[in-house]
């Protein structure tokens, strides 16, 4: 924080235009923030917790099947994808740590970045989505799997849309949140004393990261040796 | 309190004083409104409306089954009545009723705040109820839908042929007001309490809210997803929970109830505290055993999630699951039971007013240990089995929800009524009302009791002669039950304009809502009040000899 007074961010006025109505003190109204993040964010976890005991339910019922569907996912797309995730989660932590510090171009250019790389994930399983289209791996009518495990197979991959599309309107929010605070950055709303708005849009940032943390490791790796 | 360093609320009759209610006018500072007090009004109008569309279900629900033979409506069309008499009950008047009609409005005047933590959130929830709720009456309009408000698949994602899929969306909608609200509550409960306003100040109707939205937030993203592969396997055909597609309908129903369940506690948790606040102001007595009725409400809270397989015994789950979940289920009566002993030592000594509220409060006592007790009876997996899909399950439920629930929720709307509308309401027709509504509510609801342990099932638009008599005492139960819920609603409505001016604390109560003026001022507290000691203190302090 030493070079705040270096920063180009005005930030004197913070306390009285940032400080709603209702609130006592701008560290409450921080608290308060934080704290609702928090708990939206254990209400995301329960929401994807559904879909993550249907996935355990039938994996455990039927494991070739599922080891056997998961091989027809692309890992080379989806390793990428991770490592795209993983940077994105860093620009994101560097674009709060701007914030804090008021460096407001920063602030802009790691935002950017973010939602770049955001952009470049769901790109790449855009990519993904087209090829299991034309593999006839969607689920539904035109649905055509080898082999006798045709029918949990499609179970996989209803839970694979299912969750991956989950994941991917996240993203497709979480973007949109990032273009609000890039337009609030470039009015110069954030500095030092109040960047509450990208502390928690960074936490649920992250949080969307996670997801995938656990949906990649489940959906592409876990079994892939099995015969 | 009594201890508190606000300005003493004085009640100046002689000139308008500016409320919350008068200061600005127009319908679109209404709809635009962040005041939590003005949206708990917006909830209390959108809950009143869809209360009285289930009544309309229930009369006909009663009325075909005032004879033995299947005459006034088909089967089909039966189905959908109390399909939509359960949908409209739970998910848009149980659910909110208390927490964001009273909840909303005394929280924050509760912990001496001015706000809840997000007012723009708190409006957002009800847009999303209303949005909710225009599905689902878009649904009854075109002709409903007969799943049961259970939505058991495969019936619901293959077989149905009505209108399952607007109808869950109508409830995956309404479900995230429920998220929101239960949100707003905990960070505002955790951030926003006034200095000197420990945890164990709040008063007990915060704790049970606490609670409930605990369950909110834990359990409503679940039926929420679960809705959502209802609606995408119904779409796209998927098996999910197809068995003939490799899929598992029981997985539907253990994820149904993991939310459902819980579902029932965010109905009646919120009634106890209503309750508790009720029996300390009516007996001017402190809560006997604060901590414990506290507790007893987290403690519902944490049972309430591990008790859900009660509504499996006959659905094909393993027997020594069975075992366990009867066992936690009976364990919940402990912390029900600690609630209904404490109030009735509340209440010992005490004296008591038979205000309205307070005869409200009794009747929340009694039909819940009615309620509760028969719960019970339906843990234990023998005699479950027997009673399963009978009448005997409707009359259970209904003493919960309806005895229990709607006895508290009329009881607090009264109790706050002075502060919420700044009028008294009619003592006498409130009492009488009350009464009519206890009569109605037992003669409605206890021949089922007797006709579910006679093997009458639920669900079915005909039945056999020898169960005439109880039907017809049911019905008759349910026209005088009818009659005491509309008389409330017009004696409140004229009070509105032509009831007796209320003055700040009309009960005596020592709670911190009542410290401040009724109607209260849009900011709640003109000065942010300091808060040195319990929220009950109706009975002498016990002297502590020094030295």
């Amino acid at each position: 924080m030493a070079d705040t007074a270096a920063s180009a961010a005005p930030t004197g006025h913070a306390g009285s235009r940032d400080l709603q109505h209702h609130f006592d003190s701008l560290e409450q109204q921080r608290d308060a923030s934080s704290l609702g993040m928090w708990v939206f964010l254990v209400t995301e976890i329960l929401f994807f917790g559904g879909l993550f005991l249907a996935y355990t339910v039938y994996r455990s019922r039927y494991p070739v099947a599922f080891a056997e569907a998961s091989r027809h996912l692309d890992i080379t797309l989806g390793t990428f994808n991770t490592a795209v995730l993983i940077i994105s989660s860093l620009t994101m932590a560097l674009a709060v740590y701007s914030a804090a510090l008021g460096r407001r171009k920063a602030i802009i250019l790691f935002l950017l970045a973010t939602m770049a790389l955001g952009g470049t994930f769901l790109g790449v399983k855009a990519v993904e989505y087209t090829h299991k289209f034309h593999d006839h791996l969607v689920p539904g009518a035109g649905f055509r799997f080898p082999g006798p495990d045709a029918r949990p197979a499609e179970i996989f991959f209803s839970l694979y849309f299912t969750m991956t599309g989950l994941h991917a309107a996240h993203m497709i929010i979480g973007i949109g949140l990032l273009t609000v605070l890039v337009l609030q950055a470039r009015k110069g709303r954030y500095g030092p004393g109040y960047y509450t708005p990208v502390e928690v849009s960074g936490l649920y940032w992250h949080f969307v990261d996670i997801v995938w943390i656990f949906l990649f490791p489940l959906l592409y790796l876990i079994g892939r040796h099995l015969h | 309190m009594s201890a508190v360093t606000a300005p003493p609320a004085v009640d100046l009759p002689a000139e308008p004083r500016v409320n919350y209610l008068n200061s600005t006018y127009g319908l679109k500072s209404w709809l635009l409104t962040r005041d939590h007090k003005r949206i708990a009004l917006l909830y209390l109008a959108s809950v009143t409306v869809f209360f009285f569309l289930r009544g309309l279900f229930a009369v006909l629900i009663r009325l075909e089954l005032l004879t033995p033979a299947g005459d006034l409506v088909q089967s089909e069309t039966y189905n959908k009545l109390f399909t939509m008499h359960g949908v409209v009950m739970v998910f848009f008047f149980l659910i909110p009723a208390i927490p964001a009609v009273l909840g909303n409005f005394l929280i924050p005047m509760m912990i001496g705040a001015k706000d809840l933590a997000f007012p723009r959130l708190n409006l957002l929830s009800w847009y999303i109820y209303v949005g909710g709720g225009l599905f689902t009456l878009w649904s009854i309009v075109h002709g409903g839908v007969d799943t049961g408000w259970t939505f058991y698949t495969p019936y619901s994602t293959t077989y149905s042929n009505s209108h399952v899929i607007v109808t869950a969306v109508g409830i995956f909608i309404t479900g995230f007001s429920s998220i929101l609200t239960g949100l707003n509550f905990i960070v505002t409960i955790h951030t926003m309490r006034a200095p000197g306003l420990t945890w164990f100040r709040l008063p007990l109707f915060v704790w049970s809210h606490y609670a409930t939205s605990l369950i909110m937030v834990l359990g409503t993203p679940v039926i929420a997803v679960t809705i959502l592969m209802v609606g995408v396997e119904r779409l796209f055909h998927l098996g999910i929970f197809d068995p003939r597609l490799g899929g598992d309908p029981i997985l539907f129903q253990h994820l149904f109830w993991f939310y459902s369940h819980p579902a029932v506690y965010i109905m009646v948790l919120p009634a106890m505290g209503v309750v508790s606040e009720l029996v300390t102001t009516f007996s001017r007595k402190n809560i006997f055993g604060y901590k414990f009725v506290a507790f007893s409400s987290m403690a519902i809270a944490v049972l309430s999630f591990l008790v859900w397989g009660h509504h499996m015994f006959v659905s094909g789950q393993s027997v020594y699951a069975g075992l366990i979940f009867s066992i936690l289920s009976f364990l919940v009566a402990i912390p029900s039971a600690v609630k209904v002993f404490n109030w009735t030592a509340t209440m010992y000594k005490g004296s008591i007013s038979y205000r309205t509220p307070m005869l409200y409060a009794f009747g929340f006592i009694g039909l819940f240990t009615i309620g509760g007790l028969t719960g019970m009876f339906l843990a234990a997996i023998g005699l479950d089995v027997h009673v399963h899909d009978t009448y005997f399950i409707v009359a259970h439920f209904h003493y919960i929800m309806v005895g229990g629930t709607i006895m508290a929720y009329m009881g607090g709307i009264h109790y706050w009524w002075p502060k919420i509308s700044g009028k008294l309401y009619p003592e006498g027709w409130a009492r009488f009302s009350a009464l009519v509504i206890f009569v109605g509510f037992n003669l409605t609801f206890f021949p089922q009791f007797i006709l579910g342990y006679l093997g009458m099932p639920r669900r079915y638009h005909a039945y056999p002669e020898e169960f005439q008599v109880l039907n017809v005492m049911s019905s008759a139960g349910a026209s005088i039950l009818g009659v005491g819920y509309v008389v409330p609603l017009i004696y409140l409505i004229w009070s509105m304009r032509y009831g007796k001016a209320a003055s700040a604390n009309p009960w005596g109560s020592t709670g911190l809502e009542w410290d401040t003026p009724s109607p209260p001022p849009t900011e709640n507290f003109a000065v942010t009040p300091v808060v040195t000691g319990d929220p009950y203190q109706y009975s002498p302090e016990e002297v502590e000899v020094v030295g």
